[in-house]
């Protein structure tokens, strides 16, 4: 426990601090009363109005779309279904820039849709609502779908046989089983539109501007660091009451289910509703979801003799000192070492939550966990910058700092996917095997390990492909000659001429298949237990 | 469970240092062998230029380029306590103030200063910063299209917020580019502090176009760059460079006889550069020979046709695409750093609710 607790308290509760004191303390005094000036201004108060009503927009038409797939993974069995199910993760894992450019790419100024009917979709909120589906989309399938999948059809059958017509055996027996299920992804997805960036600041122009968005804008852009530092504290109560919330419906799932195999739940569809609503589910995820990657690809293919793939490894464009495939092996390693920081500090984290015992104290660091999944990236990235830059801590020249940031973001992950397997171990099984005379080092490795090891690979490859897209704080920390992936793409997509957009195109491309390929990896692992977002 | 977390810390470490192996931590920036530049992602240099120096001086340069300039002052500013380089190249006047203010750089007289001209010398008395290169902000037309509707380029910036010029005008967000905020300054020269608000709203009325970026005004919107034609752009005016008709010609995959665009020789704003020994740099000697370098002749010439900016040392030439399709603005609006330091944030947030809202 103590090792998390300072792992966050240094990365995280630090640099955060750091950067808001630095807006809000003047000549050693704070500045509280700046935060009533910032939220009567007109265009802030016009920010926090936008922010929220699209987030609660986008949470509603991802449940709309994603609730009848969320079914259908549950309880029909199709070929081609682990597959699909890992075609649908990749969005949620993939750099905003990525996805924001292939919706560009689809719906904008000479994108797919004008070609065909001059359908324009990007200076108008609808694309930043699609966008913000394509990348939930998988939270509310996986978190909704995994708890279906494992809900005993039987009950329902019983409350048939007892009389209850169709609907109504599922309104009384289904429903309120899931309803914490729905309630928990709704909430995820709410926390990540409501500090959406890279969407909404490739998609929504200069019009629209989310919380998030306005941080970087104040911060970066026009440098009034008191408001910024205003804002990211609005943003961090709003996102400590999202997870609160969110922590609670967690917890009142956990202790009311009775799960079984998933295996026994699914079978063929059958009827014409069933097929109709397969039918469905294929149609909207072929047009939302596989359709801006189908995009993207081809666009990176649209040049004689993979050329844009070729001058990848040419370092005379100009843009970087290196050349650009250069960066997908700085990513990958970035991303190990990431991942290993992910998984030792989640899994020590989680393995404390898990326990018994566990005080409310403990508990409440649940939620803490959470929080860099909703603190702007922004902030954590500016707070690296000025709170680790001495010594006895001067990383800022350290290759280490962008792993630390992306473990920050992965870490959640861990705990999220470690948390219910470790509350599943049966303490019992370690007891039997101590009496039995075996050493601790040999019950954890005969009781423990078996049963955990899955879920510790499932976590470790979400880290290292949350890790592998890790934007936000990515791009003020990576060292300008060593880009990451999602880094050299943004990079490459503000240069002009269509060689550095082909390129940029390509190297997408090449990130989308290394997240689809650890997602596959990922399917083939899948633990009995569901791991949410 | 206390072998569970020594073993998962062990294996954890044991990948950590792993990936350690692999990926070194590059350079070190301390060496006294090596300069550190810190600028934008517009800074560029031609390799045996650059090559010269290192081989004259015995200094290796090391380039870091870090986003547009906004963004790379704003950064510098936050780490000038322990900086990340030793020259900071690519402030300009309309952002000066803010780097000064916050002590940014430390005084130093560039050897070459004197046959600088001294318009572009803005820090005269403390050379905190030395001017490296000037650009002129104007609006960009489209000559095929003004020829084909029979309609005479605008001229002027009154003359954008004429009824025959609706809907034409594509411009950058001043809160967050820099030809915006040149273009937004560039008014307010022209009427005023007061007037300009006024000449905003007409222009508003007559259907100006507010984009984020300079790329997606001109590589987007604009029908005259070769890759706004390509992406169906339909503005034929843009806020952009005196520069970029040359460009336009010097890219082409086939040479025009004449540059597809041309400039609005009335609604131009100067924009100068500065480069700037950072306070706290670990090479302060290497620093200012770079200083020195960014304003010596063979720097000064080989700069244009990589920056598309203009030179600011007297008698260094400029590459004849320039004088014949770029030259720059002979009566540009320009104000003074104090004046825009003054004014720079309530204008643009003024400019915001106006224009944006």
């Amino acid at each position: 426990m103590a090792l998390p607790v300072a792992f966050f308290a240094l990365f995280f509760a630090w640099p955060v601090a750091a950067i808001v004191a630095r807006g809000l303390k003047v000549d050693g005094a704070w500045q509280f009363g700046r935060v009533a000036d910032v939220v009567t201004q007109p265009d802030i108060r016009h920010v926090l109005w936008f922010t929220t009503w699209q987030a609660l927009a986008s949470t509603a038409l991802t449940l709309l779309l994603a609730l009848p797939a969320a079914y259908v993974f549950a309880r029909l069995d199709f070929p081609g279904k682990q597959v699909l199910r890992a075609v649908v993760t990749v969005p949620f894992v993939l750099p905003t820039v990525v996805a924001g450019t292939a919706f560009l790419a689809l719906v904008g100024r000479g994108g797919l849709l004008d070609d065909l009917w001059g359908v324009r979709l990007d200076t108008t909120v609808w694309a930043i609502l699609l966008a913000h589906v394509f990348f939930n989309y998988a939270v509310v399938v996986r978190t909704v779908g995994g708890l279906w999948a494992q809900l005993d059809p039987r009950q329902e059958e019983a409350a048939r046989m007892l009389g209850a017509s169709p609907l109504g055996a599922w309104r009384k027996v289904t429903l309120p089983a899931l309803v914490p299920a729905v309630a928990a992804a709704a909430l995820m997805v709410f926390l990540f539109t409501f500090t959406s960036f890279g969407v909404v600041q490739i998609l929504g122009g200069p019009t629209f501007s989310t919380l998030e968005v306005e941080i970087y804008r104040q911060t970066s852009e026009i440098f009034d660091l008191s408001t910024a530092a205003v804002l990211t504290l609005l943003q961090f109560a709003a996102v400590g009451a999202i997870l609160a919330v969110h922590a609670w419906t967690v917890r009142r799932r956990e202790s009311t289910l009775r799960l079984v195999d998933p295996k026994v739940t699914t079978r063929r569809p059958r009827g014409s509703g069933q097929w109709a609503l397969l039918a469905g589910v294929l149609v909207t995820i072929a047009l939302l979801l596989v359709l801006p990657l189908a995009v993207l690809v081809q666009r990176s293919l649209d040049a004689p003799g993979l050329g844009y793939y070729r001058a990848l490894a040419d370092s005379d464009g100009g843009t970087f000192l290196v050349a650009p495939i250069h960066a997908v092996w700085t990513s990958l390693q970035y991303a190990a070492a990431a991942t290993a920081i992910a998984v030792v500090i989640g899994g020590l984290a989680a393995a404390a939550l898990a326990r018994r015992d566990a005080g409310r104290l403990v508990r409440g660091f649940d939620a803490l966990l959470m929080l860099p999944l909703g603190v702007s990236a922004v902030t954590v990235g500016f707070g690296f910058l000025i709170a680790l830059d001495k010594p006895p801590l001067d990383l800022r020249q350290s290759w280490i700092l962008v792993p630390l940031a992306q473990a920050l973001v992965g870490a959640p992950f861990v705990v999220r996917t470690m948390l219910p397997v470790l509350r599943a171990v049966d303490g019992r099984l370690r007891e039997a095997a101590a009496v039995l005379g075996a050493s601790p080092w040999r019950v954890w490795r005969e009781v423990d390990l078996p049963l955990v090891r899955r879920a510790l690979l499932v976590a470790a490859g979400f880290a290292f492909a949350v890790s592998l897209g890790e934007f936000g704080a990515t791009v003020f920390i990576a060292r300008p000659d060593n880009p990451t992936l999602p880094v050299a793409v943004a990079r490459l997509l503000s240069r002009p001429g269509d060689l550095n957009y082909g390129q940029a195109m390509a190297l997408s491309t090449i990130l989308m298949v290394v997240c689809a390929a650890a997602l596959l990896l990922l399917e083939r692992l899948r633990t009995d237990r569901t791991g949410e977002f | 469970m206390h072998n569970k977390t020594l073993v998962a810390v062990a294996v954890g470490l044991g990948l950590v240092g792993l990936s350690a192996c692999g990926s070194g931590s590059g350079t070190s920036a301390a060496d006294s062998k090596t300069v550190t530049l810190v600028s934008h992602d517009s800074w560029a240099v031609s390799k045996n230029v650059l090559q010269d120096f290192e081989k004259k001086t015995g200094y290796k340069v090391h380039v870091l380029k870090d986003g547009d300039a906004g963004q790379a002052v704003n950064k510098a500013i936050l780490t000038k306590d322990n900086p990340q380089g030793d020259v900071f190249f690519g402030v300009d006047n309309t952002l000066l103030s803010r780097a000064l203010d916050n002590g940014l750089f430390q005084p130093y007289r560039a050897k070459a200063l004197d046959q600088v001209g001294s318009a572009y010398q803005l820090d005269k008395d403390k050379h905190r910063v030395t001017p490296v290169d000037y650009g002129d902000i104007c609006v960009n037309y489209d000559k095929a299209y003004f020829s084909k509707h029979k309609l005479a380029p605008p001229q002027s910036f009154a003359d954008l917020a004429e009824p025959q010029y609706k809907n034409l005008l594509v411009t950058e967000n001043a809160a967050t580019s820099s030809p915006g905020l040149g273009f937004l300054l560039g008014s307010a020269a022209q009427f005023g502090d007061q007037g300009w608000p006024d000449y905003w709203k007409k222009l508003k009325a007559n259907g100006v176009k507010v984009v984020d970026g300079w790329e997606q005004a001109y590589y987007q919107e604009f029908s005259g760059s070769s890759e706004g034609r390509k992406a169906g752009g339909d503005r034929p005016l843009v806020v952009s460079y005196a520069s970029s008709p040359p460009a336009e010609v010097i890219y082409a995959k086939k040479r025009p006889g004449t540059a597809p665009t041309g400039v609005a020789s009335g609604t131009c704003f100067r924009q100068i550069e500065f480069a700037g020994l950072l306070s706290n740099a670990k090479n302060p000697k290497g620093a200012k020979a770079f200083i020195d370098f960014l304003v010596s002749k063979e720097f000064q010439e080989d700069m244009p046709l990589n920056m598309y900016v203009y030179p600011v040392l007297e008698g260094a030439k400029v590459p004849a695409e320039f004088t014949e399709y770029g030259p720059a603005a002979r009566h540009p609006e320009t104000m003074a750093p104090e004046k825009i330091a003054a004014n720079r944030d309530q204008w643009v947030r003024s400019w915001t609710s106006l224009v944006l809202k």
